[in-house]
């Protein structure tokens, strides 16, 4: 049985519909990427998990259980840290873990002190001084020293410094270690990729897509660079070839993973001297989903076309920027140009 | 000239956020001495009775300590003795926090940081916010003294009368201005200049009462310590008996005084730094703290340990009034009749008790109603929402905010009886007796405060976002009901609004149980509804 389980979730708030239609099935054991532009309903979703939303329709279930009626018996099975933490301003740091942590029904206190140490985290200073990492440090060790079934995270480490980012990489590590799930909520891309199975990426309140990371990578073109003895030619016959332009007698293409053999067939009739081939980055397929261009993703590749063309709302894309594809892409320009800045990006991973 | 750059800008920001507080605020305070000033008119409406509480006033010391000096027997003067301290405590409290709330907490809560790292001078957000304020009581100085001209005083007196209401705004403004820039936190600003208002009424009264009473016996003459206290230079200007105008010269100089040392101290800090450094706690949390119970116990503990003073130092000196009281009923009936239709009954001293303690069942009603507004507060700074993450139910969570609040005034309702009656029985030789029977009348104002409770919890769950202004009003309406509602004549229908109007008129008559379990009935219900709503509602909302 999924640990969560999400369909046709829906919420609404007036007139805005926060989620319309959500789906998310989080298995036992997994660490769950949860992904999406900001005011896509990933906060919205965790609430609803935590039963401090009231869902409008669609089915919700949490380890088995409604986590509207059954909140408080599943809150002792489960830990969260909230994105935006909020402490009580006169209490200390140690207060809050403890208040926390017995709230939930207890917490182990070598673990408590131990992740207090690890995260060097001064437990005597009032919560209205601690800077915004080190609340977010308050509530990743409450969490952390209970131990429970499931953890929802909610951009738990916004405001963490590298160092204390691989510390929280390794907890994550240690409860998947002990059998726990993991939901993860993050804009932090190397911190997805480094600790979870699957992804969901959410947008406007609706999946987008939902997968490990293989398989949504191969939802995503290649950007292929070539150099030939001979200049290419027929490329635009080849079936998934998109986007090819020379520069300096080089020749820049994209290829859709499934016709990448074709191509490579091609290319060795003209002598190939040199050949750089970048695998689509996590960025690559966020910009994609997140940025206002659902025509690049519906252009990319002919079976899972459809797939991603329904996921991002066509008709979006002539509008104003809505994600940083749209800001590198002008308008008009259309696919190939956002895809063109997103290859700097992957050089800088 | 840089320093104060973008000071315009942040006036207006700061209009912007206060539009409706400053609209009440100015309007507000001229409606209420309007209407005081109109209902003491009707009490004391010739020479003779207004000589009458001139003498009692001037020679009476807990008059003195709670009124102020008196200054003659124009109407404007017992006017100015019978609504002064209440204004200018009002007007204190209300320039006092609108500083803090626009220089301290927006340091606290980072504001500042995103103001300050545009083109803002360093000095622009406190001039910003003394500007408004200022202007705000000045404005609600001017409108105080069309109010009381228009009350029918003379146009002199009533200025002046005015300006010393507005000089108290001005005087704790600055004091705040300085408290700001203190403590690190808008609630550690906002309690020193509290207290600053509390030792200004303390230096005051002490003044008033080792004062002098003139030879014709209608005046008194404040000693050294009135003018050390700004509460007490309002008394000082003498409105209506030969205004001395240069009095008003006083708070305009401890403004400057306080803006030139609030400048100093805000360029010898950093920004959110204080001068008054946060101390360091426990590394863990002490047993008794895990849980909701212990959590609103070290949340409400400060809040109450507050109040508990406050209560204590005014029930002890009502209840010494209460002997003194005889005098100054013989010297007048038509204060005597005033104080029968407040606390009812036949015997004056038990009618004068029973006011008293009505009198702190609306004062602690305020506890009430700032203690439970903690969980609407603790939702919208998103607090509510790490606890209800946890697996503490929401009946428990809010039921608990419930209970410590409803303990709190059985505390507060015990202390205020007993000090009262501690007083009292100390000058009649009878300590113990009364403080165990005022105690126990204070207490069967419980169900009031309960329904109090009640309407706060249920506004809480229904209306969540509404709930802190309608809460306020709806103690305001009990308030003005029960303390003018009788003195303006409204009718039986709209005085029963107010639970208070139901609660036994003890000791003046002897308690009945109906009202109470009314009371008591309608309060559970209330909170019925409360905790349900609560429950089905979305958190945060």
């Amino acid at each position: 049985m999924p640990v969560i389980s999400i369909g046709n979730l829906v919420k609404t708030f007036g007139a805005i519909r926060a989620l319309d239609g959500l789906d998310l099935h989080v298995e036992r054991g997994e660490v769950h990427g949860f992904l999406g532009p900001n005011g896509s309903g990933k906060s919205t979703t965790i609430r609803i998990l935590l039963g401090l939303l009231r869902r409008d329709s669609g089915d919700a279930q949490v380890l088995g259980a409604d986590p509207w009626r059954d909140a408080v018996r599943l809150h002792r099975r489960l830990a969260y840290v909230p994105g935006d933490v909020n402490l009580w301003p006169n209490l200390t740091g140690g207060e809050a873990i403890d208040l926390l942590g017995q709230l939930r029904g207890g917490l182990d206190r070598r673990r408590r002190d131990e992740l207090l140490h690890r995260f060097d985290l001064d437990p005597t200073r009032r919560c209205r001084t601690y800077s915004k990492g080190n609340r977010q440090k308050v509530a990743i060790v409450a969490a952390f020293s209970s131990p429970v079934e499931l953890y929802v995270l909610d951009e738990p480490t916004s405001g963490l410094d590298p160092l204390m980012e691989a510390v929280f990489q390794d907890e994550v590590r240690r409860v998947k270690q002990a059998g726990a799930t993991v939901l993860l909520s993050s804009h932090v891309l190397a911190e997805v990729e480094a600790l979870c199975n699957r992804v969901s990426i959410i947008r406007e309140g609706r999946t987008v897509e939902s997968g490990t990371l293989t398989e949504l990578r191969h939802l995503t073109r290649t950007a292929v660079t070539v150099e030939t003895a001979r200049p290419v030619t027929g490329l635009d016959v080849l079936p998934g070839v998109h986007d090819v332009h020379e520069v300096d007698g080089r020749t820049h293409l994209e290829v859709e993973p499934a016709h990448l053999d074709e191509l490579l067939g091609h290319l060795i009739g003209f002598g190939v001297h040199a050949l750089t081939s970048t695998p689509p980055t996590l960025e690559q397929l966020f910009l994609r989903h997140y940025g206002d261009a659902p025509a690049a993703a519906a252009a990319s590749a002919d079976g899972p076309a459809d797939r991603a063309g329904s996921a991002g709302a066509p008709g979006t894309g002539a509008g104003p920027a809505h994600g940083p594809a749209a800001g590198a892409a002008p308008a008009g320009e259309g696919s190939h140009a956002d895809t063109q800045a997103d290859v700097p990006q992957a050089g800088a991973r | 000239m840089s320093a104060l750059t973008g000071t315009t800008r942040l006036a207006r920001l700061v209009l912007r956020r206060d539009r409706i507080r400053l609209a009440i605020w100015i309007l507000g305070t001229p409606l209420l001495g309007y209407a005081l000033a109109g209902s003491v008119a009707g009490i004391y409406p010739d020479q003779d009775a207004r000589l009458g509480y001139a003498t009692t006033s001037a020679s009476s010391l807990v008059a003195r300590a709670f009124n102020g000096p008196i200054h003659g027997t124009d109407l404007g003067a017992v006017v100015v003795a019978e609504t002064y301290v209440t204004l200018a405590l009002i007007v204190a409290l209300l320039s006092t926090f609108a500083v803090t709330r626009h220089t301290r907490q927006n340091e606290e809560t980072g504001r500042a940081e995103l103001l300050g790292a545009n083109v803002v001078g360093r000095y622009a957000p406190l001039t910003a916010a003394l500007l408004v304020i200022v202007a705000a009581n000045a404005l609600a100085a001017a409108l105080l003294a069309v109010a009381l001209v228009g009350a029918g005083l003379p146009l002199a007196g009533s200025v002046a009368a005015a300006a010393a209401i507005g000089g108290v705004g001005v005087a704790f403004t600055a004091i705040a201005a300085v408290t700001a820039q203190l403590s690190v936190t808008a609630r550690g600003a906002n309690a020193l200049a509290a207290a600053t208002v509390g030792l200004s009424f303390v230096l005051r009264a002490a003044g008033d009462v080792l004062g002098e009473q003139s030879a014709d016996g209608t005046r008194v003459r404040s000693a050294w310590p009135s003018w050390i206290s700004p509460l007490g230079w309002g008394n000082q200007v003498r409105a209506f008996d030969g205004e001395r105008w240069w009095v008003l010269a006083l708070p305009v100089a401890l403004l400057l005084a306080g803006v030139a040392l609030a400048y100093a101290l805000a360029e010898r800090r950093d920004q959110g730094a204080g001068l008054i450094a946060p101390r360091r706690g426990p590394a863990t949390g002490a047993p008794l703290l895990l849980s909701p119970t212990g959590l609103a116990w070290r949340t409400q503990r400060g809040t109450l340990l507050g109040w508990a003073v406050g209560v204590a130092a005014l029930g002890l000196p009502m209840g010494v009034a209460a002997d003194e009281f005889n005098d100054m009923i013989d010297a007048n009936p038509a204060a005597a009749e005033a104080i029968n239709a407040m606390g009812g009954g036949d015997d004056l001293i038990k009618a004068y008790l029973t006011a008293m303690l009505g009198l702190f069942a609306l004062t602690i009603g305020a506890y009430v109603v700032q203690a439970l507004l903690r969980v609407r507060g603790d939702e919208a700074d998103g607090v509510l929402e790490a606890a209800l993450a946890t697996a503490v139910s929401r009946t428990r969570w809010l039921g608990t905010q419930v209970l410590a609040a409803t303990l709190g005034a059985v505390a507060l309702l015990l202390l205020a009886g007993v000090t009262t009656g501690l007083g009292y029985g100390i000058v009649i030789g009878d300590p113990l007796g009364q403080a165990v029977e005022l105690g126990g009348a204070a207490l069967l104002r419980l169900p009031a405060l309960l329904v109090v409770a009640g309407v706060v919890t249920a506004l809480f769950g229904l209306l969540p976002r509404w709930s802190v202004v309608l809460s306020w009003m709806a103690l305001l309406v009990f308030l003005l009901l029960g303390q003018l509602g009788a003195v303006l004549e409204l009718p039986q229908a709209a005085l029963n609004v107010s639970p208070y109007t139901h609660v036994p008129a003890v000791p003046a008559v002897h308690p009945a149980a109906l009202p109470l379990v009314v009371l008591a009935a309608v309060a559970a219900a209330l909170l019925a509804v409360g905790v349900v709503a609560f429950r089905h509602r979305d958190v945060p909302s």
